[in-house]
């Protein structure tokens, strides 16, 4: 209940508060986009003083005042759908089948639809601001028998379409691009500026994408621009002007002032919603300071340690860890705070809420790339043994480690399942899914369930005395099979039935008969082309979903370290001593294992060349960002203490771990 | 086949001198236009022609051949390119005169940019110690790269089709293997494994950082913290700000100046110094990247060096032979709405005096071609520039001061460094951590890297000795005779 308070708290006062701005900021953008708008689509070189006066006359108008009311609307919805879509860490897809379950997700379908609509009206705006041919959808004409009737304006009806389909090609390309992230930009800059940067991108972001969705419009419009206007003759009691030669012909479409208009339609388009979208994510990215600490009881709950710590939205947990990682680089005053003992007592509570929370995110990470990497090695030898008996011989495990096992996710929480990953499962053994893994189906992938059920037990293995990530092998067994168990009921229902199966409870007869009719259906799918198309995995895709919240753990790393570098002359008390040895060994820990992720053979080594464009491709680099950011944290400690760190008790193989790090070896 | 010369009589190890003759070193020479000769002209239709043009050269290009293939095009076609052509020259040459610099080709903008002395026929043409440890890297004038460790065998040689023209090299902090080359058309970021064997590192080891417009890459500075690299063009109005790991870039736009020719980060962290071709320099703040402009009068800002504490900046204008100082209070951390100094101070004048030595008089001072200041702030470097066609022949020369920044700023002459008689120094670095004192490495015009020890004892320990000796004897600098010294053994690899 607290944590519901709390997140209330900051999406209530911060974030909506940021989106309206946003949104305001948009909507006064409107006019000068209006303005070079109504002057581009009314272009004349040949008479210069027609054209600028007839553009102020338009912009005086009152078809101008209505579009512009029509278009803050929009700008409003869009503004709407951003705040309701957005999110921190991206959704990816691990195949083309679990793209396609994304496209057809409900959700997603009221958000295309709502965007159609939307590129209607703003079409429609633009059809009246262009006029001429454009401005009415019915005109008097007279029909060959001389009888005066209302005709369908084509010119008009091909404009909306197109409206319609770029609004949806937007959505659309949204989802495959995940243009609903919203990144954190590691270098800062003041929000004009870098508004101001981002301009020029947007500008042509939005002018190549209109010429693309255009191009395809057109070739749909060819095909089947039949439909839409033989349907609005129909329900309108318009009637086809025989004389004009249909748009959906050869001759029709090769009209280049109507291409011209449809070409900059889709631009305005799409730059105003690019502009809003740009908008909201300069805004709810900016740093938000939290206070170190409170003198007043009501304002704890808002404190840099407990917002750290609770449960709450991912965007709350990002800005905290963010505003971490800043305060430890640049501000001593705050430092001071977080080394500071409490005042009746002496505990040093606001550096061990922090660097546990820190911790265990990296504890987290590692878990999660150990069973990765294990997953990938089982996958690799013979997987043709049974998961039956494999899974009794982890059950016997489980009771072993019971006391491990607490500490990761909540149990009901591993049953819950997206239906592209229940899908995907069932192609696990055919042969040409071996080299790639189903990490993602793993209960751990789901964002909601990604972090440790609050602050670590004392009791916990990642806590402190973390020796190696040998250790830590056998907890994410009991979930790959699990979850395999749990696939195992469904080889045969496409049907996304997210449900726990009673088969999972016991290995017996019943499981080796599923097991059998899996592989027989799994090689049944694999001989077909186009579902192995849909099953493939996507390369790069299951290291990229693996380290899609990596940013949290990348400021983590900085905070810890600098917060490190900065004990050195700063922490009176020692506070920091205390957890030098679990932070290094959780350091190096997930050194290791980011190392061997690094040499699994899928894994590449170097990041991809991003186009630019107005996706946040930044998440297809988090993983590089992380090893770069590791290895430049662990050396600013051993940099800073230098021989002292040989007085720190640790493990042998973490100390000699360290030395290379003291002779730069690594 | 050069020397190492090894200098083993001390108490502690000094690195290694190399010499590198300018005769061993093939410059790079250009295949695409050399090569061409060699075949027979093959007519292409004016299709495949134009593609190519556009491919190699742009839109000039394109205009520029079917300007003079007129006998295959219609007449309004080759006539109309032409006029774009002559039009595109003039806005280009008026572009020139507002910044003459962009007139240059880029190996001479890059010569006159570089923090080297006669960057052109320099054997030596980039060097950089590695910030934690006793190895470095020498860019030579073949266009590769060597690697030196003193706990190493192996000297491994980096070379990449990319790399050329190599203006500046620097260790990324806080990492043992990120090396950063600023070459004619690109950044690369080599990653060069400390404990491996191999002498010719692959060039998959390296990392291309390119934006378009931005080349050639003149200075390179990474942040302190290891987090960020800043590169800069002459060419560019952005000065980019690299997050090398994800391969990505962040423009900084601001316009005046026409490019953005050096750069220097304070050891802090806090403030970048950035140069302009124009009489404009900027200072960054790095914590929001915001930037204060300080146009100079004379001529643009041609070196400049940070106090270990990053509160001072020293720097020099061209034309001038003065050195400058700005001085900023506001502690970093918290954004101040205080500007911090108001205007530069003049801390020395170095114009030219004559020195009466027994040898004859000696005529020093002048314009100054770089700054470098010793990691602990007592020691100043100033390479001077010299000059050779009046009937006195100055030759280049470093000057060395030394300085002391508390209470209050002092800069007191100290000695002069020269080279062997017809050599002059090229480049200089200091040391970023020596234990005894400063040590200044010197590349000379005749292939030669020595290094000059400056023994001393810092402020702030002497100030807590107990009244005993100085563990290590405190020589005064005794640069000159460096090379006579009988206490060299030669190794010849």
């Amino acid at each position: 209940m607290f944590s519901v308070e709390q997140s209330c708290w900051f999406i209530r006062k911060v974030i909506c508060w940021r989106a309206a701005a946003s949104v305001a900021w948009a909507v006064l953008l409107l006019p000068p986009s209006i303005a070079v708008f109504v002057i581009i689509s009314r272009v004349s070189l040949l008479h210069p003083i027609q054209w600028i006066s007839e553009c102020v006359s338009l912009l005086t108008s009152a078809t101008a005042i209505f579009s512009f009311i029509l278009l803050c609307g929009v700008v409003l919805i869009v503004g709407f759908l951003n705040l309701e879509y957005y999110t921190v860490i991206p959704s990816i897809a691990c195949s083309k089948i679990a793209l396609l379950g994304q496209l057809l997700h409900p959700r997603q379908f009221v958000s295309s639809l709502v965007h159609c609509i939307l590129g209607v009206i703003v079409a429609w705006c633009c059809a009246v601001t262009i006029g001429g041919r454009y401005q009415t959808l019915g005109y008097p004409c007279t029909q060959a028998d001389g009888s005066p009737q209302l005709c369908l304006n084509e010119y008009q009806v091909i404009l909306l379409l197109a409206g319609a389909f770029v609004g949806y090609c937007h959505s659309v390309l949204g989802v495959i691009h995940n243009m609903n992230y919203v990144s954190f930009h590691t270098v800062q800059q003041y929000k004009y500026l870098r508004f101001k940067g981002s301009l020029p991108l947007v500008v042509k972001c939005s002018a190549i994408q209109a010429l693309y969705s255009v191009r395809n419009y057109l070739v749909v419009y060819f095909f089947l621009g039949y439909v839409p206007r033989t349907w609005i003759c129909k329900t309108l009691n318009l009637q086809l002007n025989s004389s004009l030669h249909p748009l959906d012909t050869i001759a029709g479409l090769l009209d280049f002032s109507l291409l011209y208009h449809l070409w900059i339609s889709g631009t305005f388009l799409l730059f105003t919603w690019y502009i809003t979208l740009l908008l909201f994510r300069i805004f709810v990215t900016e740093v938000y300071s939290f206070p170190v600490q409170s003198s007043f009881t009501e304002d704890v709950h808002q404190c840099l340690p407990k917002v750290l710590t609770g449960q709450q939205p991912a965007i709350l947990k990002f800005l905290a860890l963010h505003d971490l990682a800043l305060l430890s680089q640049h501000s001593p005053s705050r430092r001071s705070e977080v080394f500071s003992l409490s005042q009746p007592g002496g505990h040093p509570h606001n550096w061990n809420a922090i660097s546990q929370e820190c911790l265990s995110l990296l504890a987290d990470l590692t878990q999660r790339l150990v069973a990765h990497h294990d997953t990938v090695a089982t996958n690799g030898r013979a997987k043709s043994l049974s998961t039956g008996s494999d899974k009794k011989s982890l059950s016997s495990e489980s009771s072993v480690t019971s006391g491990t096992e607490d500490v990761m996710t909540p149990r009901p929480s591993v049953l819950i399942k997206t239906p592209a990953s229940v899908f995907l499962r069932s192609s696990v053994g055919s042969p040409l899914t071996v080299p790639f893994t189903p990490d993602l189906d793993s209960p751990f992938s789901s964002p909601a369930l990604r972090r440790l059920a609050g602050p670590v037990e004392q009791c916990s293995p990642w806590h402190g005395t973390v020796q190696s990530p040998h250790i830590m092998r056998r907890g994410p067994k009991l979930w790959s099979t699990s979850t395999d168990s749990q696939a195992n009921s469904l080889p045969s229902s496409p049907a996304p039935v997210p449900s726990p199966t009673p088969a999972a409870s016991k290995p017996s007869l019943l499981a080796q008969f599923l097991q059998n009719r899996k592989e027989q259906v799994k090689n049944f799918l694999a001989k077909r082309v186009l579902i192995m198309y849909l099953l493939n995995k996507l390369p790069e895709a299951s290291s990229q979903a693996l380290f899609a919240d990596t940013q949290s753990h990348i400021w983590a790393l900085e905070g810890l370290s600098y917060l490190v570098k900065a004990s050195f002359s700063e922490d009176q008390f020692g506070v920091v001593q205390t957890t030098l040895p679990s932070i290094l060994s959780s350091m190096l820990v997930l050194q290791e294992a980011v190392d061997r992720h690094f040499k699994l053979p899928h894994a590449s080594s170097k990041p991809v060349r991003s186009t630019s464009s107005m996706e946040d491709s930044s998440y297809k680099t988090l993983r590089f960002a992380l090893r770069a950011t590791l290895k430049t944290a662990i050396y600013r400690i051993t940099t800073t203490f230098g021989e002292h760190l040989n007085a720190v008790q640790m493990s042998a193989e973490h100390q000699k771990r360290l030395q290379q790090f003291l002779e730069y070896k690594e | 086949i050069f020397k190492h010369e090894v200098f083993d009589n001390q108490p502690f190890v000094i690195p290694l001198s190399l010499y590198f003759p300018r005769e061993s070193l093939k410059p790079h020479s250009r295949t695409e236009s050399s090569s061409k000769a060699a075949f027979l002209d093959h007519c292409e239709t004016l299709w495949m022609r134009s593609a190519a043009a556009w491919r190699d050269a742009g839109l000039t290009g394109l205009l520029n051949e079917i300007a003079n293939s007129s006998a295959e095009v219609p007449k309004w076609l080759s006539v109309s390119s032409g006029c774009v052509l002559a039009l595109l020259q003039r806005i280009s040459s008026f572009h020139g005169s507002l910044f003459p610099h962009l007139t240059l080709s880029s190996e001479d903008m890059i010569a006159e940019f570089s923090q080297v002395l006669k960057w052109s026929d320099c054997a030596v043409r980039a060097f950089a110690w590695h910030p934690h440890t006793d190895k470095f890297a020498v860019a030579l004038l073949d266009d590769s790269i060597k690697i030196y460790n003193p706990k190493s065998a192996t000297a491994p040689t980096l070379k990449h089709r990319l790399q050329r023209s190599v203006a500046a090299v620097q260790w990324k902090p806080l990492c043992a293997s990120a090396l950063a080359v600023a070459c004619q058309n690109c950044l690369l970021v080599w990653h060069v494994d400390p404990c491996s064997l191999s002498t010719r590192p692959s060039s998959g080891c390296a990392q291309v950082l390119s934006h378009p417009g931005h080349s050639p890459v003149t200075s390179i500075a990474w942040s302190p913290s290891g987090s960020f690299l800043v590169s800069a063009s002459p060419m560019d109005t952005n000065m980019m700000v690299w997050d090398v790991a994800a391969e990505s870039c962040v423009p900084l736009q601001r316009v005046g100046g026409g490019g953005v020719t050096f750069l220097s980060w304070s050891p802090d962290g806090s403030h970048v110094l950035a140069s302009t071709p124009a009489a404009l320099f900027r200072v960054w703040e790095t914590r929001m990247w915001t930037c204060e402009r300080w146009p100079c009068l004379k001529g643009r800002c041609q070196s400049g060096c940070w106090s270990p504490d990053g509160s001072r900046l020293l720097f020099t204008v061209q034309g001038e032979t003065v050195i400058y100082a700005l001085t900023f209070t506001d502690t970093p951390g918290i954004p101040s709405n205080t500007k911090g100094p108001k205007a530069a101070a003049v801390v020395a004048d170095l114009s030219e005096t004559t020195f009466n030595t027994p040898g004859g008089d000696i005529v020093v001072g002048g314009e100054i071609q770089s700054l470098a200041w010793d990691p602990r702030g007592e020691r100043l470097a100033v390479l001077l520039k010299g000059q050779e066609h009046f009937s006195l022949d100055r030759p280049a020369m470093i000057a060395v001061f030394k300085t002391r920044t508390s209470p209050i700023f002092e800069l007191l002459p100290c000695g002069f460094v020269q080279g062997e008689p017809g050599t002059e120094p090229r480049l200089m670095q200091f040391h970023p951590n020596f234990q005894h004192g400063a040590l200044l490495t010197v590349c000379w015009s005749n292939g030669r890297i020595t290094h000059v020890p400056f023994y001393f004892l810092s402020a702030g320990m002497a100030r807590h000795g107990l009244g005993g000796s100085p563990p290590q004897p405190r020589p005064e600098e005794r640069p000159a005779d460096y090379i006579n010294q009988t206490l060299y053994t030669e190794l010849t690899t």
